[in-house]
């Protein structure tokens, strides 16, 4: 059945393609550090399952090494000026979107029909997500007709601007796992209960839905909050103590716990990532656009679930 | 109490704006360490949850495509169209992609839009075309502002779209979490929750929105 390692496998060429044209432009300002890095990449990609746990660690520690030691930097691949980009802008028109939407089409007709036994039922939107990009370059290449590295050197050129902050969403997942055996949850959890003022259901509600929101902009995950606030105040506290619907103290509880993500450069992919992608001068500028959404709403989300848990 | 060490020095190197890579790699070998684990056990715990995660990384596959179309233009056509469509304010424009994310995430489609499918080719050139058009003496300061303003309008659209399509990740966490406490939820009890709060964001974050077309950015 087709599942991740096909996905990984594209992934794994593109970062390949990387460090293959990066060591061949020799005007590259960190041609080496830079190629080392795709390359490194490409390897996990490739063959991350033959590299055994400490191989692959070893390689993690490699990349950061290169990126905390400033190896990596921005080459100039050949592109197109400004002048040929609104001169087929004007060329092509509003056409010009339609290739825009394949991606997303394949990506929603794959989820809705592809399945067993061609490909696996977890990975389906992803694979379907890795179908798209390969239909999307087949059509570009044939309508736009660019040179045939051009796939290559616009993908480098992107992936070159957005730098180390690539890696950093699936670095901050890593640095969850080892939280997770470590058991920071627990202790965490161990201190939130231990706050609660007696007798007051208002401070219990309080508790867990900062809590949720806290301990997510301390993880960047809701996901890795959930689980331990649930234990520590949600289920003993708000649900069996105090009486309160678990569905909604645990749905609405969850969305406190988005306040916060909306809140930390933790949640690289929704934070950092896009003010890099966007070249913003303030790397906590995307954040810094939320505050004024994320607090009236972690508001909201306390009196909801006071007001409509406990009738 | 060692374990929370990784903390401290996540909190600590982020405010002295240590590379993130760095800092991350150092708290997960910190906390590995603080709770009592062999110094090469941390690194090979490290490799293999990395390995594991590589599926966050994978969507990049996505740049190659997204290059092709800027380097045909794609941005230039974007601003162009709104450039030449006088009722398309700035505010106007985010409440409807707004509106766009949170329904298409609330039917499951979450995929379809995000920073480097849509935000930066469509709807940042789009957004910084419509600001200078209200403002021709806007800043630079004042178009990346219009910008961030964009990715935020993305992210709150899909944290608060999401949870009410009945299959997705966090409702099944959800879910999982309340059945091994012997509690049993179905998705939809859950999914329904997320509705009022899904308002209140539309209505909070579409306020903020309409309010950009009001004063000078």
């Amino acid at each position: 059945m087709i599942g991740l390692p096909f996905l990984y496998a594209l992934a794994g060429l593109m970062f390949a393609g990387f460090a293959v044209s990066t060591l061949a432009d020799r005007a590259h300002p960190r041609r080496f550090g830079s190629a080392a890095f795709w390359g490194l990449l490409a390897l996990s990609f490739l063959a991350g399952d033959r590299l055994g746990d400490l191989g692959n660690g070893v390689l993690v520690l490699a990349l950061v090494a290169l990126a905390g030691t400033g190896r990596l930097g921005k080459g100039s691949p050949p592109t197109t000026s400004p002048e040929q980009r609104a001169a087929s802008a004007s060329k092509y028109g509003n056409r010009l979107f339609l290739p825009a939407l394949i991606v997303p089409a394949v990506a929603l007709l794959g989820t809705l029909l592809l399945g067993p036994p061609l490909v696996e039922a977890k990975q389906v939107t992803l694979v379907s997500l890795g179908l798209g990009v390969v239909i999307a370059l087949v059509v570009l290449q044939l309508w736009l007709k660019p040179p045939l590295r051009a796939p290559l050197d616009e993908g480098r050129s992107l992936a070159e601007s957005i730098g180390w902050a690539l890696v950093l969403p699936q670095m901050l997942a890593t640095l969850g796992a080892i939280f997770g055996l470590a058991g920071v949850g627990a202790i965490i959890g161990g201190f939130a209960s231990g706050w609660i003022p007696e007798g007051s259901r208002l401070a219990a509600v309080l508790a867990f839905t900062l809590g949720m929101a806290g301990f997510t902009i301390i993880m960047g995950n809701a996901f890795a909050a959930f689980p331990v606030m649930m234990a520590a105040v949600g289920l003993p506290i708000l649900v069996l103590k105090l009486g309160g619907d678990p569905a909604i103290v645990a749905a609405i509880g969850m969305l406190a716990g988005f306040c916060g993500t909306l809140l930390t450069p933790m949640a690289a992919n929704f934070n950092i990532v896009p003010a890099v992608l966007l070249e913003l001068p303030d790397r906590n500028g995307v954040i810094k656009a939320q505050v004024a959404t994320a607090l009236p709403l972690l508001a909201i989300n306390t009196l909801l679930i006071w007001g409509l848990a406990f009738r | 109490m060692w374990p929370l060490i990784g903390i401290g020095v996540v909190i600590i190197g982020f405010a002295l704006r240590f590379n993130p890579l760095l800092v991350v790699v150092v708290a997960a070998l910190a906390s590995g360490l603080g709770a009592g684990l062999a110094p090469l056990d941390v690194v090979a715990a490290i490799g293999k949850a990395f390995n594991n995660s590589r599926y966050v990384t994978a969507v990049w596959i996505l740049l190659p495509v997204i290059g092709l179309l800027e380097r045909a233009g794609l941005r230039t056509r974007a601003r162009d169209v709104v450039a030449n469509v006088a009722s398309a304010t700035t505010g106007r424009i985010l409440l409807a992609y707004l509106l766009f994310r949170q329904a298409t995430a609330a039917v499951g489609l979450t995929t379809v839009a995000g920073h480097a499918q849509t935000v930066r080719p469509l709807l940042a050139p789009m957004v910084e075309a419509s600001a200078t058009r209200a403002d021709p003496d806007i800043s630079p300061d004042g178009l990346a502002k219009v910008r961030a303003m964009a990715a935020a309008t993305d992210n709150v659209g899909v944290f608060f779209g999401e949870d009410i399509f009945l299959a997705v990740a966090s409702i099944l966490l959800i879910k999982g979490f309340l059945d091994s406490n012997g509690i049993f939820v179905t998705p939809f009890q859950l999914s329904v929750w997320a509705i009022p709060t899904a308002v209140a964001a539309f209505v909070i974050h579409g306020a903020r929105l309409l309010r950009i077309d009001r004063k000078p950015t």
